[in-house]
């Protein structure tokens, strides 16, 4: 009757791993991905494949992060739960944080978790699995970063990857890439001179960064004459064509400069050019609006996106004002004496930059950038135009043309006019001046204003931020010719272009330095500028 | 010394003349005062126990030493604005050049108790890893010669850009931009490790001027005393500039370049030569600040300094000559208090001063009495006609 309990006992322990031998083999047919991370902790090293095989078609491009943690020999599991951590060492000291989501998490003793171990086998496999998963991406974007991150590390196993994967490919730009890869590794492994040589064709002309080190590195050590003069013309015409591009790129950051420019001097133009006013506060006026939008994100935090809509007409409105009142309060008193006027606005200007530093601190303040206009549009891998400085560009444009819409089309723009060529006539035929000087002042500030919002997307917003660019503003509008806006336009466009031009010559300093003494020679020479009024007006 | 004695006694007896002469006739009483001032501050420092109430601290020797410079470097405005209408918002970086001048000569003499005990080269030409003195450099260690710099170079620079400037008419607004955008050019530039002039931190560390230490009570003194002297031959000098025919011109230039021109005058010519001479003093006013504050560095070149000195001559008066040194006294003395006691509202008083200054003070403090006076006589000349309409009407009734 004892022999009982240690039958059943056995019976019970056999059942018991029966049902454990079985359990690997249901789930062959049908794992699921959390169970196969657990078995990624508890498999041997020489049977891992098939698991991340697994892994691989189960998680598709979920499971990247994981296979890229471990890749790096980072991959550890924690031995209680069997849960998989990630461990970055940052200044010698561990960090653990969530594979999937990046969380870091809190710092655990080290013999509680343990390393999950690859060798070169399982690292080739990673490697080329990464690439699969990441060229079979939906997005075609998304495949033709991955393709041009894999260029500088291409082996068999990749090329491979990309020979089986080419045929069911439909994007060109990624059919495009995927040649130039094969033809790298063509002229870099082929033994073939024929194949190699026709390589070297579909790769000129390309402008990868990758592409034209494997050129410099063929024109030294290729030992086949054909070959080396075919890859010097190459890179001859890569690199034509690289200038070429470059060329492009600085004229773009010179016209992003010659924007800023002109939204910071356009307002100036008005109040300078049209009722000859020097306004030393301009620049404040340009430092309201930035700090408007700082305000306008305080408060709505929760819709960044939209704060620029809220912020433009409210720093044109905030800015607008703050220049009707200094027209009223101070200028209208001093009508006819200039360098009074340039003094008592400069005393202005004192008095906003002191008010913001005690309101706002002295310290700069951080405005964000709406997704819309983070990012750049890449046109091929040497030149990439960032959103915000088009943006930038677009909208100093736009600001231009209503501006001239206003001056020409309506009738303040036409009592604005009038006052600026005859103030005494224009009394005569019964055009209100006072109330004419104060809306152009209020006008020439608000724009200055929505020349501040734009400005808080490229610079720091801090009470110095009208200073850095108050005199260049009065170099834009003397250069281009007072009281004329379309020189305002070339002048911004062309100071802009001509600094971008010099810098990488000179250096940035000594850049606006030659600018500025050119402007000074430039004024001796012309004193009215590049485009001055002609006729009765230019008294 | 007796020619002045005797110009100060016609002075006192001479009556009213014209605004110009009027406030002119007050430089040598005026001279006479500072000297006077000098004199006994400097025996209040050093002949008096420090107990007595008569004793003058050595803090308010060098703080009345760097007033001076200020107020030398408010009359060199004054001098062009004031008396010619050219109103120059760079004139800080006449007096930046002078004080750069200054500071080589006493970097030189600094020798090899550097901290890299260079016997030729200087710390900072040391750090950069330059093997010799650049050519600007050269000649420096010489007080003479160094002087002699302290007057050529902003002159020099004041002669080119005043006669390319003045020769093609850039008058008003315009030149005041452009002297603005010279002197930020000349900041940037400054700013430079490349320029060999220290960069940002400019030139400091001196240790003795003419074999002087400069931390002596006794150096100090002297160095106000000098302030205070050429300050005084400064006043005296244009006083008599602007009495002379050439002065005469100037006054006529401002107030009517074009009259004056078709008169037969060269008024470039003139303007040329007053921007010279008001750029000469700016920089010996700068070269004496350099030693009494023992630093300088292109933040002397910054745009807002140089409109600072045109506000010091705005508070006090524009050409009276004395009304630039009281306006500088003010306003810096107003500029220490402030900013020991509420640093914050430092620029909210400067700004208010811009604008009230601007609007209801239009001659300065100077012009005060004679504003008020103006005001006096057109009210009563106001009460006279009215009362000469009423008592008419009377008649007529």
């Amino acid at each position: 009757m004892r022999t009982l309990p240690i039958l059943l006992a056995c019976l019970i322990s056999f059942l018991l791993s029966l049902s454990v031998h079985a359990s690997p083999a249901q789930l062959a047919t049908e794992p699921s991905v959390p169970e196969l991370l657990t078995k990624l902790t508890k498999v041997k090293l020489n049977k891992a494949i098939p698991v991340l095989k697994a892994l691989e078609k189960q998680g598709g491009e979920g499971i990247l992060p994981l296979f890229k943690t471990m890749l790096k020999g980072q991959l550890y599991y924690i031995k209680k739960t069997k849960a998989l951590v990630a461990v970055n060492k940052v200044d010698g000291e561990k960090v653990y944080s969530d594979i999937f989501s990046g969380n870091i998490l809190e710092s655990m003793s080290k013999s509680s978790v343990k390393k999950i171990r690859v060798n070169n086998k399982v690292r080739r496999f990673l490697r080329e699995s990464i690439a699969r998963t990441q060229l079979s991406a939906t997005d075609a974007e998304a495949r033709l970063k991955a393709l041009s991150s894999l260029l500088s590390k291409l082996d068999a196993g990749i090329i491979q990857t990309i020979k089986t994967l080419k045929i069911q490919e439909t994007d060109e730009e990624v059919l495009a890439l995927m040649d130039v890869a094969i033809a790298m590794f063509t002229l870099s492994n082929s033994s073939d001179s024929k194949e190699r040589l026709s390589a070297v064709y579909t790769l000129s002309g390309r402008l990868e960064n990758e592409v034209r080190n494997l050129f410099v590195k063929v024109v030294e050590q290729e030992r086949d004459a054909k070959i080396k003069v075919a890859a010097e013309r190459a890179l001859a015409s890569i690199e034509q064509r690289i200038e070429k591009f470059q060329f492009v790129d600085k004229l773009f950051f010179g016209l992003s400069l010659g924007s800023v420019l002109l939204l910071a001097a356009i307002g100036l133009a008005i109040t300078f050019g049209v009722m000859g006013v020097i306004n030393m506060a301009h620049g404040e006026m340009i430092m309201l609006g930035a700090y408007t939008t700082y305000v306008v994100q305080l408060m709505m935090p929760n819709a960044i996106d939209y704060s620029l809509w809220v912020a433009i007409p409210l720093a044109f409105i905030v800015s607008g004002s703050v220049g009707v009142l200094i027209e009223r309060g101070v200028i209208r008193h001093l009508h006819g004496r200039p360098l009074e006027t340039l003094l008592a606005t400069f005393g202005i200007s004192l008095i906003l930059q002191q008010l913001v530093r005690t309101v706002f601190s002295p310290l700069n303040r951080q405005v964000q950038a709406p997704s819309w206009m983070s990012g750049s549009l890449d046109i091929n891998p040497v030149l990439s135009l960032t959103m915000n400085r088009l943006y930038i560009l677009a909208f100093a444009l736009l600001v231009f043309g209503l501006l001239l819409l206003i001056l020409n089309k309506t009738s303040l723009g036409l009592n604005v006019r009038a006052v600026s060529q005859n103030r005494n006539m224009a009394k005569a035929m019964g055009i209100k001046t006072d109330r004419v000087d104060a809306m152009t002042f209020g006008l020439g500030s608000g724009i200055a204003g929505m020349a501040g919002v734009a400005l808080s997307q490229l610079t720091n917003v801090g009470p110095n931020l009208g200073q850095a660019y108050i005199i260049d503003s009065f170099m834009v509008v003397v250069f281009g010719g007072v009281g004329n806006l379309w020189g305002t336009l070339v002048a911004g466009f062309s100071l802009g272009v001509a600094n971008k031009f010099i810098e990488p010559i000179t250096g940035a300093v000594l850049a606006s330095i030659l600018v500025l003494v050119f402007i000074i020679l430039f004024i001796q020479k012309r004193p009215k500028g590049l485009f001055p009024q002609k006729g009765r007006a230019a008294e | 010394m007796s020619n002045v004695l005797n110009q100060l006694s016609s002075m006192f007896n001479s009556g009213a003349m014209g605004r110009e002469g009027q406030a002119g006739s007050r430089t040598l009483p005026f001279v006479v005062l500072l000297l006077a001032v000098t004199v006994l501050a400097s025996i209040g420092n050093l002949a008096m126990p420090a107990d007595s109430m008569f004793y003058v601290s050595t803090y308010t020797i060098s703080l009345l030493g760097k007033y001076l410079c200020y107020a030398m470097l408010a009359l060199a405005v004054d001098i062009i604005w004031g008396y010619c209408g050219i109103l120059s918002l760079g004139h800080g970086a006449f007096f930046a050049l002078g004080g750069y001048v200054m500071g080589m000569y006493l970097m030189r003499q600094i020798g090899d108790r550097g901290v890299y005990g260079n016997p030729d080269l200087p710390d900072f030409m040391v750090f950069l890893n330059w093997t010799e003195l650049p050519w600007f450099w050269q000649g420096m260690d010489q007080f003479w010669f160094a002087m002699i710099m302290v007057a050529v170079v902003p002159g020099l620079l004041a002669f080119v850009f005043g006669w390319l400037a003045f020769r093609s008419r850039v008058t008003g607004v315009y030149l005041s931009i452009i002297t603005q955008a010279l002197t930020y050019a000349l900041m940037l530039s400054f700013f430079r490790n490349e320029m060999g002039f220290g960069g940002t931190n400019g030139l400091t560390d001196f240790k003795e001027i003419l074999g002087f230490s400069l931390q002596e009570d006794s150096t100090r003194i002297g160095l106000f005393i000098a302030t205070s002297t050429l300050l005084s031959v400064a006043l005296v000098l244009s006083h008599f500039i602007f009495k002379s025919r050439f002065g005469k011109v100037i006054i006529a230039i401002r107030d009517g370049e074009n009259r004056a021109r078709f008169i037969g005058y060269r008024a470039e010519r003139y303007k040329v030569w007053l921007f010279v001479y008001s750029a000469v003093i700016a920089g010996v006013a700068g070269a004496l600040y350099v030693p009494q504050v023992g630093i300088i560095n292109p933040g002397e070149f910054s745009p807002i300094n140089s409109i600072e000195i045109v506000i010091w001559v705005a508070v006090g008066g524009r050409a009276t000559l004395i009304g630039a040194v009281v306006g500088a006294l003010l306003v810096n003395y107003a500029k220490t208090r402030f900013t020991a006691i509420m640093p914050e509202a430092w620029l909210f008083a400067l700004g208010a001063l811009f604008v009230l200054v601007t609007l209801y003070l239009p001659n300065g403090l100077m012009g005060l009495r004679a504003q008020l006076q103006d005001r006096k006589t057109k009210r009563e000349q106001l009460a006279s006609s009215l009362s000469a309409q009423e008592s008419s009407q009377e008649k007529a009734s």
